[in-house]
């Protein structure tokens, strides 16, 4: 569960940003541009003479509320998407399942680069663009599990008491899909950390000065040779919370559904 | 397995016709007077016209869309806004190198995962197997871009070896290529380790076992073949994420691609490029893993598919 400690360490990290952090996160001293990493300053200074670590630190709230927000948003519509394909079947099935292909046929961050284009950048979007591009992934899992389970003794058994459709689906389907839906929801949060970052990166995120993870590495670029340690920190940040969610991801997996254990 | 095929070849219609969808409707969803957008914002009113009768963006949405498809189907897709050349010539010149970038890479990973995959699998929970799958971890963890920032810095900056970035020379390609397949070399890792270990579980492995078959022979000669038929899927599914891949690092890298080609359009608010750019991805990621479904069907003669 080395996984989950990275994961609550990060969480309480980016709840206590304002505490811990030394310096403001959008403030510089000019005076103290470019600095190597000291005592006074533990991961440097930026172009701006603005603190690495407090940055890093304030970063980490963005991150987590784009991860959240965007998990969130693509758990709901996944979700509902799924239950409708699985349960319903026939042509809501064959239509939901034929959009899914359609968004899937957009590899990698293409779908999300489609959303930036259409509404422009800035922080909603890159939720909603990271959002999209996880909703067929939700779907699908989500429409496997309930074609599994609305074939169980214990689903037709509800059926023929009488229950309704939408009983069936919240009291018996939902909570019987919980194993599968954790397990994507904790290795979610570290692709779309992966897609945020990378569009903020490429200028199509979140803008500058905000420290968000992957605009602040898009700025380092330019200064890559005579300050490294600027390009170093934000990028060691984004590889140890997309680790520590998908440790944990693949930790619940196993508690979770020993068949899967290898 | 012929019928599959064609079956396989029709279901790709509809899906094609969405995703042409979704590039024609992305200038739907920009706020604002698609004919403005086209034009500029200061345009006259005159130029406005134009472009609505040249466009035919006066016409009714759906008749609009069979026009777009009309044309895409024949290479037609549009002037671009920025350059006022055919998009079609802009992607013919930027997207083979993108072919030849995610290509390469996927021979990196392909190797390096295949071998990885291999080893972890024959010497189970031995060093050796905890080393490539905590590898292959933090290599489905790493932001690519980060890692080809340090790249540029260790192999350019300090060792001198290798250009940080520009095309032209084949060593232009290797730190990209190195680059992107990493990530996907974890992906391919964990499938090969994963089959490996299903097959060599299998009756017909421990048979040859017993009849005295030396163990590199069963794992290369009896096991491979039928480990590989999962991991062909992944090569699919992985070249199609190199292509989203080389978006970050033709950025990365300043590399001339269709990646860096779809970037630029956003921010200039090219439309027709993003539209084309989107299109031809799209169209290709579904034309590679059709391939690999069939020569899945081909290499599995248990599976029927009717």
């Amino acid at each position: 569960m080395s996984g989950g400690l990275v994961v609550t360490l990060f969480i309480a990290l980016a709840a206590l940003a304002p505490v811990l952090a030394p310096y403001e996160p959008l403030r510089g001293q000019l005076g103290e541009r470019l600095l190597p990493p000291s005592v006074g300053h533990w991961f440097g200074t930026d172009e701006l003479g603005r603190d690495v670590l407090s940055r890093v630190l304030y970063g980490a709230r963005i991150s987590l509320q784009i991860q959240v927000a965007a998990v969130g948003l693509a758990l709901v519509l996944g979700t509902a998407l799924g239950v409708v394909a699985g349960y319903v079947g026939r042509w809501p099935d064959m239509l939901i399942m034929r959009i899914v292909d359609i968004m899937m046929a957009f590899p990698g961050i293409f779908l999300a680069l489609a959303i930036i284009a259409a509404l422009g950048t800035g922080l909603g979007n890159v939720i909603l663009a990271s959002a999209i591009f996880l909703v067929p992934q939700f779907a699908r899992v989500i429409r496997g599990s309930v074609l599994t389970l609305k074939e169980k003794e214990f689903v037709e058994a509800a059926r023929a008491l009488g229950e309704g459709d939408v009983t069936i689906i919240v009291r018996y389907l939902l909570p019987n899909s919980l194993a599968p839906i954790i397990v994507q929801t904790s290795l979610r949060m570290a692709t779309v950390l992966l897609t945020a970052s990378g569009l903020s990166f490429l200028g199509l995120g979140v803008q500058p000065p905000s420290p968000e993870w992957g605009a602040m590495l898009s700025n380092a670029r330019a200064y890559m040779i005579t300050a490294p340690h600027v390009a170093t920190v934000p990028g060691l940040a984004i590889m140890l919370v997309v680790l520590g969610f998908n440790l944990l991801g693949d930790g619940l997996r196993d508690a979770l559904d020993p068949r899967l254990r290898e | 397995m012929a019928v599959y095929v064609l079956r396989r070849i029709l279901l790709l219609v509809p899906v094609l016709i969405g995703v042409s969808l979704v590039s024609f409707g992305l200038l739907q969803l920009v706020p604002g007077d698609p004919a403005l957008i086209l034009a500029g914002e200061e345009a006259s009113e005159e130029v406005l016209i134009r472009i609505r009768q040249e466009y035919g963006l006066d016409r009714p949405l759906p008749v609009q869309f069979v026009s777009y498809l009309r044309h895409a189907v024949v290479g037609d897709l549009g002037i671009s806004i920025q350059s006022r050349q055919p998009v079609a010539t802009l992607l013919g010149q930027r997207f083979p190198f993108t072919l030849k970038l995610a290509f390469l890479a996927i021979l990196v990973s392909a190797t390096l995962g295949v071998v990885a995959g291999i080893v972890a699998a024959t010497r189970r929970n031995s060093p050796l197997d905890i080393v490539a799958l905590l590898g292959s971890l933090v290599g489905i963890s790493l932001p690519i871009f980060w890692l080809g920032l340090l790249a540029i810095l260790v192999f350019s900056v300090k060792l001198r070896w290798l250009p940080s970035g520009g095309a032209g020379t084949f060593a232009h390609l290797i730190l990209p290529a190195l680059v992107l397949g990493a990530a996907s070399s974890a992906v391919i890792a964990r499938t090969t380790r994963a089959s490996m270990l299903e097959v060599l579980r299998q009756d017909y492995v421990r048979t040859a076992r017993a009849k005295g078959v030396s163990d590199r022979l069963v794992v290369y000669r009896h096991a491979l073949g039928n480990a590989m038929i999962p991991i062909l899927t992944v090569f699919g599914l992985e070249f199609g994420y190199n292509l989203g891949g080389a978006v970050l690092t033709e950025t990365v890298f300043s590399l001339p691609g269709v990646g860096r080609l779809i970037v630029e359009g956003i921010f200039a608010r090219d439309y027709p490029v993003v539209q084309g750019a989107l299109l031809i991805v799209a169209t290709t990621f579904v034309l590679v893993n059709l391939l690999t479904d069939v020569a899945y069907a081909y290499f599995d003669p248990r599976i029927h598919y009717n």
